[in-house]
């Protein structure tokens, strides 16, 4: 039963987050529908079962604060606010797309809301996350630095440099690991030396052991605020594990027939966020009026940002030459 | 007038870079304190203190990382990777990161950074602290590539790297370090992408890079005093962007061309530029280009199999008589 009495986040904010999470689930659900009509090319990893976690760092950020996510970036891209299309665009290759093409689903980038890019070689964009944070601190301004990746990520060197660098050098950043238990087919706990592959690491780093149940949304974003606070303070940095588990597979390529069915179905019928969130505000008296308007809101705007999409243009040739240099342009001679 | 050595005027350069713009900070392992492993970064910490001059764990990753990230937000860090070897174990930041980022965002992030490192042989430190690396740079698209062969270019250079707004890996020499240079002026800005000439001649030209752009002036003095050959060397003092055009002009007057470069053989910065030659200058060429390069092994140790791998003064003297005169 939930407490009513001693709601510490409240109506609003429910509302807030109940609405990012569906975007980022229907946004999802709508790039796999577009990679089943063949117009979305190359590959996609989905964040599908995952929302909650980057849905309460939406919530929770302010503007200014910066973002660095995995290949599984879509979610975490939109949570900060860039819009459907400039997503959907960019996974399709159309000039309405984030980057126009040029970087395509596993590196989505969109500056102007703090969205420091979607990094798709393990391991380094913790460490990249490191001097943004770094900056915040040298510059002596307060935005926080944070940084999303997967549990397959803490069994890579940078993982390790980036979190001792974090902790010597006090940085304002909270490094959030999406632990779905499989690192791409291979269960994670069959090639880890410890049982959260994150969190069991965290005391070799001073750091706090935070384990979360990353598919509960409220605790992810009392999570979230508390340590976006720390790092705001200047208190350093934090490390925590929410376990989560993703619907489809690592990959397009991958249908995950390596999951036992009952696992699978245990955490799409039982503990699925976004059905469980929904049943969580009818229990916290959400008119559920307000609920159907919303989820027609957001089916809507998908539905309109697909149509912008498909009738954005495709990019001009000539854009391969551009961009190369701060100058525009691609020249390496004169 | 002030004698300057190499190694002094990496660290006049950064202090002067990081005189003039806030925004400029300085890390590496052992550079603060310690003032550098080749003390090329002595009196940095003592003047801007620890948040300027950040000693950083063993973790090159991690340097380059926060190097990248800060540079995203607007900060010019310059970062220091002890050996050129090294990086080696930061290469997907370098390469992958560093390099493609601003492409990828579709110019929505710049990374104007510098990654100063040392590189070469002549140390007799055997293959994993001695590699010539300027062409696995130069090979990958969106790094600038300098390596400067004296003291004034080391100034020079330098500025124009900081003020870069794109990412430029700077290769200093290590057995350029104890090289001195008389310079009248040490804040001076030479842009990045123009090559030097080192000695003039129109018999044939010589490029070279760093310390084989020394190599390849001491050479042609003997060349002109014992031989009566008269070489043009050009030093490129960087890889990209190129100086195209300086090259071209020589090889049309003088028809002949060698390249001297310290990297092994095979995709050695050479051979692109042999290329470029044959494709702008066929008509031109008298000969075919001549390669001189350290021959495609890992380089030894011990003073006599160092010195007999890394293209000499007198390597070069050679292949060029050989080249002209058939001896």
């Amino acid at each position: 039963m939930v407490d009513k009495l001693n709601d510490d986040i409240g109506e609003e904010k429910r509302l807030q987050l109940w609405e990012m999470m569906l975007k980022l689930r229907l946004v999802e659900k709508k790039a796999y529908d577009l990679f089943l009509q063949n117009l979305i090319k190359g590959t996609s990893h989905l964040a599908l079962g995952q929302e909650a976690i980057a849905g309460a760092f939406g919530v929770a950020l302010k503007q200014g604060d910066y973002t660095f996510c995995t290949y599984r970036g879509h979610a975490h891209t939109l949570a900060r606010g860039s819009s459907i299309e400039g997503v959907l665009g960019e996974l399709m290759g159309r000039q309405c797309g984030l980057m126009k093409g040029k970087g395509g689903s596993m590196h989505l980038t969109d500056v102007d809301k703090g969205v420091m890019g979607s990094y798709a070689i393990i391991g380094a964009h913790l460490t990249i996350a490191n001097g943004t944070a770094l900056a915040s601190k040298y510059n002596k301004t307060n935005e926080v630095s944070v940084c999303f990746f997967g549990d397959g990520t803490t069994n890579i060197g940078a993982f390790h440099e980036a979190l001792n660098m974090a902790k010597i050098w006090n940085l304002p950043i909270v490094f959030v690991c999406e632990n779905n238990l499989y690192m791409e087919y291979t269960p994670i706990h069959e090639v880890t030396a410890v049982e959260h592959p994150a969190a069991d690491r965290a005391g070799a780093y001073d750091l706090d052991k935070i384990i979360v149940d990353g598919n509960d949304a409220d605790e992810m974003l009392r999570t979230a605020e508390k340590a976006i606070s720390k790092a705001r303070e200047g208190k350093g940095p934090s490390l925590i594990e929410a376990k989560t588990y993703r619907h489809s597979g690592h990959s397009r390529a991958d249908p995950g027939k390596y999951r036992p069915d009952e696992e699978v179905k245990d955490w799409m019928e039982n503990k699925d966020p976004i059905k469980n969130y929904r049943a969580k505000l009818l229990d916290f008296n959400v008119n559920e009026k307000i609920i159907c308007e919303i989820e027609e809101k957001i089916k809507d705007q998908v539905e309109k940002a697909t149509e912008i999409s498909m009738a954005s243009p495709i990019p001009e040739i000539k854009e391969i030459y551009t961009d190369v240099w701060a100058n525009g342009g691609s020249e390496w001679h004169n | 007038m002030a004698q300057l050595t190499y190694r002094a005027s990496v660290s006049l350069a950064i202090a002067q870079s990081m005189r003039k713009d806030q925004k400029v900070f300085f890390i590496g392992e052992d550079v603060g304190a310690a003032g550098g492993v080749f003390k090329a970064t002595v009196g940095l910490l003592e003047e801007f203190g620890k948040e300027r001059v950040m000693d950083a764990p063993i973790s090159e990753q991690a340097i380059l990382g926060a190097a990248m990230g800060a540079a995203m937000t607007g900060l010019r860090p310059i970062a220091e990777i002890m050996f050129s070897d090294f990086l080696a174990v930061c290469w997907d930041i370098v390469a992958n990161q560093i390099a493609k980022t601003r492409y990828m965002s579709d110019g929505q992030i710049n990374i104007p950074l510098v990654i100063r490192t040392a590189n070469g042989g002549g140390s007799k430190f055997g293959a994993q602290h001695s590699q010539s690396l300027e062409n696995w740079s130069m090979m990958i698209p969106g790094l600038k590539v300098v390596a400067p062969s004296c003291p004034s270019d080391v100034l020079g250079l330098m500025d124009s790297a900081v003020k870069d707004p794109d990412p430029v890996i700077f290769y200093e020499h290590k057995s350029l370090y104890a090289f001195k240079e008389e310079i009248e002026q040490t804040d001076i800005s030479i842009p990045i992408g123009e090559a030097n000439t080192l000695h003039e001649g129109k018999d044939i030209t010589i490029i070279g890079l760093a310390l084989m752009a020394q190599r390849a002036k001491e050479a042609a003095l003997i060349l002109k005093d014992k031989h009566d050959i008269n070489a043009k060397v050009i030093d490129l003092r960087s890889l990209v962007p190129l100086d195209l055009q300086t090259i071209k002009k020589s090889v049309i007057e003088t028809g002949h061309v060698l390249t001297v470069e310290e990297n092994p053989r095979l995709c050695g910065w050479g051979a692109e530029i042999s290329s470029l030659i044959s494709e702008h200058c066929f008509i031109n060429l008298k000969g075919p280009v001549t390669r001189v390069t350290t021959p495609h092994v890992p380089l030894p140790s011990a003073d006599i199999l160092e010195d007999n791998t890394i293209p000499s003064v007198e390597l070069i003297v050679n292949e060029v008589i050989k080249k002209l005169k058939g001896e």
